[in-house]
Parts: structure tokens; C-alpha cells; sequence
């Protein structure tokens, strides 16, 4: 039984899209239930997730030239790794534009916490319960969130110097 | 009378001379003893994943060198690993061998840097320059193939950019040989060196559980004891078929993660070694047959359509970028025409191969690969160096994200740090080898 | 009288040529390291390439001690006010190297988030275009600066990164050996 099949068969309800393109096994959820899917993930002795890989997200603004519609703007995804069983997870929270929020997994690994840092830098999402959620790339002066994808690449704000 | 006392913070960096690479700890000081420690880190953002998704898949590459740029090559093959996956295609025998060689010299070059660099903030400045020295070798077989010393952008979707030159074995046995000889020399100097010893035994020690818990990889989840390495648990290219041990320490000290990558080193430099004994000849090698013709001359030759055996021929570039005459070494490539551009006598020799290079190399053609997300991960040199591809079927990549094995170390730093003594910070930062360009990307 | 004051010129102008002798062959630089071009700097530091040959074999790491500032690698929008704050900190007179394309004008990272050209926030003596530079481009670029120490020509533009029109650099107040002491005296 792959960990792909164990969340289906314990999260089927608020489950809204899995793959396993190329092999790597994906599940998309809804962000009420992730802290529960995470702890599902660490505590279940036969799928043993100890490391938190991986923690980005995705901006899925007018995908593919808006002929993929996406019900959600953003996805938070989550790589997984267990060293005992070596095997991978990618999870997946679709989050909405209005209100981008997720639960924090700070409390569940350590790895979580500048992972989500870089989150909220990088797209503006929020972490509920991150002990710390400030800037971590960028500077406290800058307005906006650089990779959404409405952030033009070359919009600089410096600090010093001349602006353009 | 009683003596108050208050701790005291104290700013390092972002450019201070025992910190090589640009990052700032603000530090709260009880005397000599470290209380608590603030890490900023972002000072070297240069936006990678934001440029990537303004340009095609291929000219990513550049953008990789400039990660790890102490170990180019593996993010290289990281990235293309990465792309080939998403494409769902595979690459030559003699492609793999090749990039399992150029990896493992940029690992020894890596870890060369990074004791070097660490050795000389610990006052060993000998250690540094003969390491260096021993890296100046390494840059010299890198440069052979590649062209370039550092920045290399040397592999290609589907393949790599030029061939072995023809004794190239020979001169990396020599080289090989070499470095051995200079590692020999800094481990007589260092490993039972007292002041080194002293400074590194027991500083910036971290346990198992917060290793995993930080979710570190490479020399330093290693050095804590537990032998995960990406190539021997999901063996990539053909690291399968390769007699490697994965060196592991005990305390998870600083003097631990010193051994885990000295015997590293060696052990890259056996796998070398097994990859020249094992490499076949290449769908490239041995077919050239014809004369040496300057690449001019080929152009002028095919305009007049005299394209007859033109494959067969040598090709000669002159000059190069380097200001000499240097052969043209043909790349090795998988046999997918919708990804890999043709030999350039196809491209100029008949209309099949001007249209297919055209179709590749043109604004809006390109490389095309499904509607998909994957992520591929390699050993880099500081751990686990994973790509996350995110591609919505056009030439440009949607989202890549690259998974920054220094990013966790560092955000472990503190963990490292309490506890021990201010003068401590150099060989525990020393170890941890930060590379900015991959910490901050 | 002319043969006075042609005597005093003689004597001026020649003992700025044993300054300008003198500067040029003890660089003491500051490594401002950043990124990938610091690879290159060690491999031109180290034994290899050697530009202790050229007296600028030793890094100082206090802009106070330096000369000439090596800006080696990119420099972000966030790093740029510690290198305008290191530049101002120098003592005068002072030279800047740019060292690698990004410093020169910003490299293919034509983004939010990186200066375009260091120039347009400190003025440049020296630029070392390459991406890295290779190490005989370096030390190219060395003795082209050691034949502008030797002339006392010092930088003083700054540059628009998008039109590229210079404009005199608005300095802070020249921090003078003299002054340096002065204060050291006054703080003791």
C-alpha cells in the first residue's frame, strides 16, 4: 500500500485531486484538514513522513494563458520524505487569493518554520501560529510579494541609490 | 556590593572577514558564551525562480551554474535530471558516465573549498593554498571539457554539451593522483593538529533528532551519524552500479562533519576512477571518420549543398572564446529531435535539420514538455539538492523552485551555536559550508 | 624666480610619482566577497595566480586599513547600503574595483532584486567584466589599476543604470588618515 493509497483511503472526503505523474505521488487538500493530514503523516507508523523536505508554493494565476482553469489561485506544496521506508509524498493545500492562509507545521518539524518564511516573502500567504513570520529574503521595505506571478520580474524597489 | 551583568548583542556580517559568504548573525553574548543567535540571511537574493520563469527551459542552465557555485555541475545535472523527468526521456550511456564524472569532480572541488576556507579562518593559511592548489587541478580537467572554469553550463537537456577530449583519462588519472597527494598532506596537517583538533572537537555539535527534525541533508545529517545519501537510497544516472561508501560520524560534531568529507573526497575520487574503467564509447566517438574542416568552411560547403559525408567530418572552431584554435567536440545527446538541437552539419546541410534546429531555438517553439510537476532530487555537495518543475506545456517553465540543501542548515544554526563559545562560531560556520548563492538564490 | 618655482614643480610632481610608485605596489585591498566571483578571487588569491606578485597579496578586512575596494560578486538591493556604508568608511584616497559582470552592470540578473551596476551607487575605478572573470582577466585588471594609482586618478562619477549618464558622485565629507587619528585621539 503506497502512502498515496493510506491518505486516500483516511482523507477521501477532503481529498480534491491526486496523480502520480512521473511516479511522484501527489494529493491535493482542502487547507481546513491539513494540520490533521500532516499529523496523520508524521504519527502513523507506516508511513513514518520524518522529514520535511521541502515547503514552496505555487501561483497558478491564469495558468497556461487561462486555458487550464484552476479553481484555486495558490497551492502550498508540501515534499515529504520518510528515511525509514525512503519513500515521497507531495502534498498539496489549495488556498484561495481572498484569503491566503494555511495552518503552520512549525510545531510538527523544525524545517517548517523558514520554509514558511519564505513563503509568506515569496507570495504573500499566511501561517497561522508561525512563531515568527516575518520577511526572510527580502528586506521589511519591500511592498508587494516578488514571485506572484502579477509581481513584474524587473519592478525594483532599492533602498539607496537611484530608482527605475 | 553585588556586580550586575546583562548580556550583550554583538552584529556579525554581512561582510565580516570569518564568514565567507555574506550573511548576518546578530548574537546575544553572556560573556564569552552564546545566549541566543538571530540569523539573517537574503543578502545574496538574486531572484533564480523568478527568472527562470522568464526564460526557456535550456537557458535555465546559466541560471543553475550560479546556484552552488562551488559545485556547478551538480546543479546542472540536478536541473536537466529535473527536465528530463518532466519530458519522460532517457539519456545515453556514455551521457551518464559523463555526468557522474563531472559531479563527483565538482564535489571534490566543493569540499576542498570548504575545509580550505574553514582551515584558513582557523589560521592554517598553508592548508588553503594547497588545497586551492588541489582545486586549481580539478579546474584544469573541468575547464578541458567544459570550456570554462566555473560557471559552466555544461549539460544539456537530453544529454551533455561536448564529449570527453580524446586522453582526457589519462590526464584526470594524473590530476587524481595529485589531489591525493595534497589530501594526504592537509590531513597530516589538520586531523592530528592541536589547535585544530581542539577548536573543532566538540563546537557546533547537533543531535540526530534535530538534524532530522531541521530536515538537513549531506555531510551534516552524515556527521550526525545516520548514512542517508540521495545516490546510494534513490540511485540516479548509474551511481547503482558504483562501489561507494557512504561515510558517516558519530557525535555530529564539527570535527565529525571534517572526517565525513575528507573520506568523501576519496571516495569521489574512487568513483571516478570506476567511471573511466566503466564508460562506454558513445553513439558520438569514433564515427568521425572524414577530414578536419574549419567550421567556415563547413557553412560555405553546405550552402552549396555539398553536404555529402559532411557528418563524418571534423570540425574545427576557430577562434574560440578562449582566444585559440580548439576542436569541436560533439555533444552526446538522447535521440529525441523535439529536444535535443541536431549537429550543426544537419542544420546547415539539409532542411530537415534547419527546421528542427528552428523549431527548438525560436521564440514560442522550444522545448515543450506536458502539462506536469515533478521533483528530482540529486546529491548535491551540501546534501539534498532537489528540483521542483511545475511546467504548463509551454516553452518557459511555470515554477521552478530548487530545494536549497544550505537553506535548513542554516536555519539550524542557532541550535549549533548555543551554548558554546564565541570563537566557536568560525569552526562551526566553517563546517556548515554556506554557499549564499544557494542559500538566498 | 621661474627657476625657483620650475624647480619646486620638479620636485612636487616627482614626489607624487613616488607616491603614486609606492601606493601601486602595496594594495591593501578589502574583499568585498558576495557571490560566485569570490571563487575566482581565492583561485587569483591562492598560490596559482599569485597576486602577491603585484603587493596586493593581503586582505585587509576593515575598510579603515584598505585602499581599494574589491567588490566581488553580486550585490542585492538589500546588501547595497552595507557596500555604500563600507565605501564611505574608507579612508581617502581610495579606489573600487568592480570584479565580475554583475558589479559592472548587474549581469543577466535583470531583476527585482539586484543592483544594476554598482556604479550607480558608489563610484568605479577598475571593471572586470566575465562572469566569473578568469584570474589572468583579474590580474589584468589589477595592473590597469596600478597604472591609474600611479597617476592619482580616482573615480568620482555615478551612473544612471537605465541611461548610463554620469553625474559627479555627492560624497561624504573625505575621511582623511589625519581625521581618523584625530578621532581615535579624542575618543581615547
Amino acid at each position: 500500500m503506497t502512502p498515496l493509497q493510506r491518505v486516500q483511503e483516511k482523507f477521501s472526503q477532503d481529498i480534491l485531486e491526486t496523480h502520480a505523474f512521473r511516479g511522484d505521488e501527489t494529493v491535493l487538500i482542502r487547507p481546513s484538514v491539513l494540520g490533521e493530514v500532516a499529523k496523520f503523516l508524521k504519527t502513523t507508523p507506516e508511513l513514518d513522513f520524518n522529514f520535511l523536505m521541502d515547503v514552496t508554493a505555487v501561483d497558478y494565476l491564469f495558468f497556461a494563458g487561462g486555458r487550464i482553469p484552476k479553481e484555486f489561485r495558490f497551492e502550498v506544496v508540501y515534499h515529504f520524505l520518510s528515511l525509514k521506508y525512503n519513500h515521497r509524498l507531495r502534498l498539496k493545500v489549495a488556498v484561495d487569493e481572498k484569503n491566503p492562509e494555511v495552518d503552520t507545521l512549525t510545531d510538527l518539524w523544525a524545517s517548517a518554520n523558514w520554509y514558511e518564511r519564505e513563503v509568506w516573502d515569496m507570495f504573500g500567504i499566511k501561517f497561522k501560529g508561525h512563531p515568527n513570520l516575518k520577511r526572510i529574503l527580502m528586506y521589511e521595505e519591500f511592498q508587494g510579494h516578488a514571485l506572484r506571478k502579477d509581481y513584474p520580474f524587473n519592478k525594483r524597489q532599492p533602498l539607496i541609490g537611484p530608482q527605475n | 556590593m553585588s556586580t550586575q551583568t546583562r548580556s550583550m548583542l554583538l552584529n556579525v556580517g554581512p561582510s565580516h572577514p570569518a564568514m565567507h559568504g555574506v550573511i548576518r548573525l546578530i548574537m546575544e553574548l553572556d560573556g564569552e558564551k552564546i545566549k541566543g543567535v538571530d540569523v539573517e540571511i537574503g543578502y545574496l537574493h538574486r531572484a533564480f525562480e523568478k527568472m527562470c520563469e522568464t526564460v526557456t527551459y535550456t537557458q535555465c542552465f546559466p541560471y543553475t551554474d550560479r546556484l552552488n557555485y562551488v559545485s556547478p555541475l551538480i546543479n546542472n545535472v540536478g536541473f536537466a535530471m529535473a527536465v528530463e523527468k518532466l519530458l519522460g526521456i532517457d539519456i545515453p550511456e556514455r551521457a551518464k558516465y559523463i555526468r557522474v564524472i563531472m559531479s563527483e569532480i565538482s564535489r571534490v572541488t566543493d569540499h576542498l573549498t570548504c575545509i580550505g576556507a574553514s582551515s584558513m579562518e582557523l589560521g592554517a593559511m598553508s592548508v588553503f593554498l594547497y588545497l586551492i592548489k588541489a582545486r586549481e587541478f580539478l579546474y584544469e580537467l573541468v575547464e578541458e571539457i567544459t570550456g570554462a572554469r566555473l560557471t559552466i553550463s555544461y549539460v544539456r537537456i537530453g544529454g551533455v554539451k561536448a564529449d570527453l577530449t580524446p586522453g582526457f583519462t589519462d590526464r584526470a588519472f594524473q590530476k587524481i593522483a595529485e589531489v591525493r597527494k595534497v589530501l594526504i598532506e592537509a590531513d597530516k596537517l589538520l586531523t592530528r593538529n592541536r589547535i585544530f583538533f581542539d577548536r573543532m572537537k566538540n563546537t557546533g555539535k547537533i543531535s540526530a533528532e534535530d538534524v532530522i527534525s531541521h530536515g538537513i541533508t549531506g555531510p551534516f545529517l552524515r556527521g550526525s551519524g545516520i548514512a542517508y545519501d540521495v545516490r546510494k537510497a534513490n540511485p540516479y544516472l548509474i551511481y547503482d552500479r558504483l562501489d561507494f561508501e557512504v561515510p558517516t560520524g558519530t557525535t555530529g560534531d564539527n570535527l565529525d562533519r571534517y572526517f565525513v568529507r575528507m573520506a568523501e573526497m576519496e571516495q569521489s575520487l574512487r568513483i571516478i576512477e570506476q567511471c573511466f574503467q566503466q564508460i562506454p564509447d558513445g553513439p558520438i566517438a569514433g564515427e568521425l571518420t572524414g577530414e578536419m574542416l574549419p567550421a567556415a568552411e563547413m557553412v560555405d560547403r553546405a550552402k552549396m549543398g555539398q553536404t555529402e559525408g559532411l557528418l563524418t567530418d571534423e570540425v574545427d572552431l576557430d577562434p574560440t572564446l578562449q582566444g585559440s584554435t580548439k576542436k569541436y567536440y560533439k555533444g552526446i545527446s538522447a535521440d529525441k529531435k523535439d529536444v535535443v538541437l541536431p549537429p550543426k552539419e544537419e542544420t546547415y546541410g539539409n532542411i530537415e535539420g534547419l527546421m528542427n534546429h528552428f523549431k527548438l531555438v525560436m521564440y514560442g517553439h522550444g522545448i515543450r514538455p506536458p502539462v506536469g510537476e515533478v521533483y528530482f532530487p540529486v546529491e548535491g555537495a551540501n546534501g539534498e539538492l532537489g528540483f521542483y518543475i511545475v511546467s504548463d506545456g509551454r516553452d518557459q517553465p511555470w515554477r521552478v523552485r530548487v530545494h536549497p540543501p544550505c537553506f535548513p542548515i542554516m536555519s539550524a544554526l542557532p541550535k549549533c551555536l548555543i551554548g558554546d563559545q564565541m570563537a566557536d562560531l568560525v569552526p562551526t560556520f566553517g563546517s556548515v559550508n554556506m554557499i549564499a548563492g544557494e542559500l538566498d538564490r | 624666480m621661474s627657476f625657483m618655482s620650475s624647480a619646486s614643480n620638479f620636485f612636487t610632481s616627482k614626489m607624487s610619482d613616488a607616491m603614486g610608485w609606492a601606493r601601486k605596489y602595496s594594495i591593501f585591498q578589502y574583499p568585498f566577497v558576495t557571490a560566485c566571483c569570490g571563487m575566482e578571487y581565492m583561485s587569483t588569491a591562492a598560490g596559482h595566480y599569485d597576486v602577491d606578485r603585484f603587493g596586493a597579496g593581503f586582505p585587509r578586512f576593515s575598510p579603515r586599513q584598505s585602499d581599494v575596494l574589491f567588490v566581488v560578486g553580486t550585490i542585492s538591493h538589500k546588501m547595497a547600503p552595507v557596500l555604500k556604508d563600507v565605501y564611505d568608511k574608507m579612508c581617502e584616497p581610495k579606489w573600487v574595483v568592480a570584479f565580475g559582470v554583475c558589479t559592472c552592470t548587474g549581469g543577466f540578473y535583470d531583476n527585482y532584486s539586484t543592483v544594476m551596476g554598482i556604479d550607480t551607487i558608489i563610484p568605479v575605478d577598475i571593471y572586470i567584466p566575465g562572469c566569473p572573470p578568469r584570474p589572468e582577466n583579474v590580474i589584468d585588471g589589477l595592473m590597469k589599476l596600478q597604472d591609474k594609482i600611479q597617476k592619482g586618478e580616482q573615480s568620482r562619477t555615478l551612473y544612471d543604470p537605465r541611461t548610463k549618464i554620469g553625474r559627479p558622485a555627492q560624497l561624504q565629507e573625505g575621511y582623511s588618515v589625519v581625521q581618523h587619528i584625530k578621532h581615535i585621539e579624542s575618543s581615547s
